[in-house]
């Protein structure tokens, strides 16, 4: 049985993990609350732009853009957006799961967030570039990226490129997604869009300057916006799993004192009790 | 037959409601779009946007971007969308010196996009700030 000084040390060792776990949620909590709204916000825009793509796509073919142009060799380039910092629940190996079972298995990587980058190379997968994003999204730091995986594309080192971020659907819920990002496929988006684009297919569209110019301006801008929101929603589905987690290990903290406290006072009184039973047995003994 | 109207930037949605007609800056010059216009898509360039709203008109500049026209539908996709009253001018002019001093001593190390990107920032505050100035009460 543990003496009374080793339950008192353990409730104060445990008494420190809960400080330090809240106060870890208090933070998710702050930056939760931004990454959440930024990427609700940038959905509105996503999704118009998505379902303007699909509507003007049914006047193209393949061969109208190369960024269209669907290629028959199976090299993969996918861009894994995983966290830089741990402690975030099951996250980052929901996301691996994923990728494990939505790519092929000789797809090399881009990564961005440090965890997945160390599975990848644990993995001997090939990480042919890495970025590192701020807190909270910029723009910006997200354009190279897209560019990066952009030219590889058009370079024709790779066939298709897909991303694997987390889509945030609230708080408790995060889905691991991984999506084709290129060519950029007219069902996707459709798919994506909804329901409105299916009568708007068909209908023709006049272009203004050109029909070539509209699309050859507006396929980078998916492109970029498409990866951008991969991003923000990685992000808020970070740090809510991060603030779910903390919660819950600072939750479990607090059962874990109250269940030690109570042994504590359990051995306590056993211990004045026995005492005092010492104390009445040696008087009753002198009588 | 009512238009609907959108206007969506990066940030927020900044516009969603029934409109009379919509006035447009589109690149190959003004477009006015009424009820049943035929489908059009077409880019736009930093400006000024009208649309007539419950008997009123609302002017907003805008950057560049899309537009996107249906017959009863009007979306614009925009990195830009401001009334009068959000315009700073002092912070526009600011930000217009600063992109046109960083283009200037730069710009031969940058990559293509980033100068674009510059290019981009400096006639949409010039739209926004050209626009304040027209419109001060």
């Amino acid at each position: 049985m543990a003496n009374l000084r080793d339950i008192r040390r353990r409730i104060k060792s445990v008494k420190n993990t809960a400080q330090i776990t809240r106060a870890m949620q208090l933070v998710a909590a702050a930056k939760m609350k931004k990454a959440q709204d930024q990427a609700l916000a940038g959905r509105e825009y996503a999704r118009h732009l998505t379902q303007v793509l699909a509507d003007i796509r049914a006047n193209f073919g393949e061969e109208s853009h190369p960024l269209l142009e669907r290629r028959n060799g199976g090299r993969e380039l996918v861009l894994v957006i995983s966290t830089d910092k741990g402690l975030c629940g099951p996250l980052n190996t929901n996301l691996a799961k994923a990728i494990r079972s939505g790519c092929s298995p000789d797809a090399d990587f881009v990564t961005v967030g440090r965890k997945l980058r160390i599975w990848c190379e644990k993995l001997g997968r090939k990480v042919v570039a890495d970025f590192t994003v701020k807190d909270p999204v910029p723009f910006q730091q997200v354009r190279p990226i897209a560019k990066f995986v952009t030219r590889q594309f058009l370079d024709g080192h790779y066939d298709k490129v897909s991303i694997a971020f987390t889509d945030f659907v609230n708080t408790l819920r995060q889905e691991p997604q991984v999506v084709t990002l290129l060519p950029v496929s007219a069902e996707a988006a459709t798919e994506e869009a909804g329901t409105a684009s299916a009568d708007a297919a068909s209908r023709d569209f006049l272009f203004e300057p050109d029909p070539a110019e509209v699309l050859g301006a507006i396929l980078p801008l998916f492109i970029n916006y498409e990866v951008y929101q991969a991003h923000v929603e990685s992000r808020a589905s970070e740090h809510s799993a991060r603030m779910v987690a903390m919660k819950s290990a600072t939750d479990n903290a607090k059962k874990f004192i109250k269940e030690l406290t109570l042994e504590y006072n359990k051995l306590r009184q056993g211990a004045i009790t026995a005492e005092l039973l010492e104390i009445t047995t040696a008087m009753k003994a002198m009588e | 037959m009512p238009l609907h109207l959108d206007i969506v930037t990066p940030e927020k949605k900044v516009f969603s409601d029934s409109v009379d007609n919509v006035r447009l800056p589109g690149v190959d010059g003004e477009l006015g779009v009424l009820p049943q216009h035929a489908g059009l898509v077409t880019a736009l360039k930093p400006g000024e946007l009208r649309y007539l709203h419950h008997g009123q008109v609302v002017t907003l500049a805008v950057g560049s971007g899309f537009a996107e026209i249906t017959q009863d539908k009007v979306v614009v996709l925009t990195d830009m969308a401001m009334g009068e009253a959000e315009i700073d001018e002092q912070s526009t002019e600011e930000a217009i010196r600063r992109a046109q001093e960083k283009l200037k001593t730069v710009s031969h190390s940058m990559d293509a996009e980033e100068v674009a990107y510059l290019e981009g920032l400096i006639s949409r505050s010039s739209a926004a700030l050209h626009f304040k100035r027209k419109y001060r009460h």
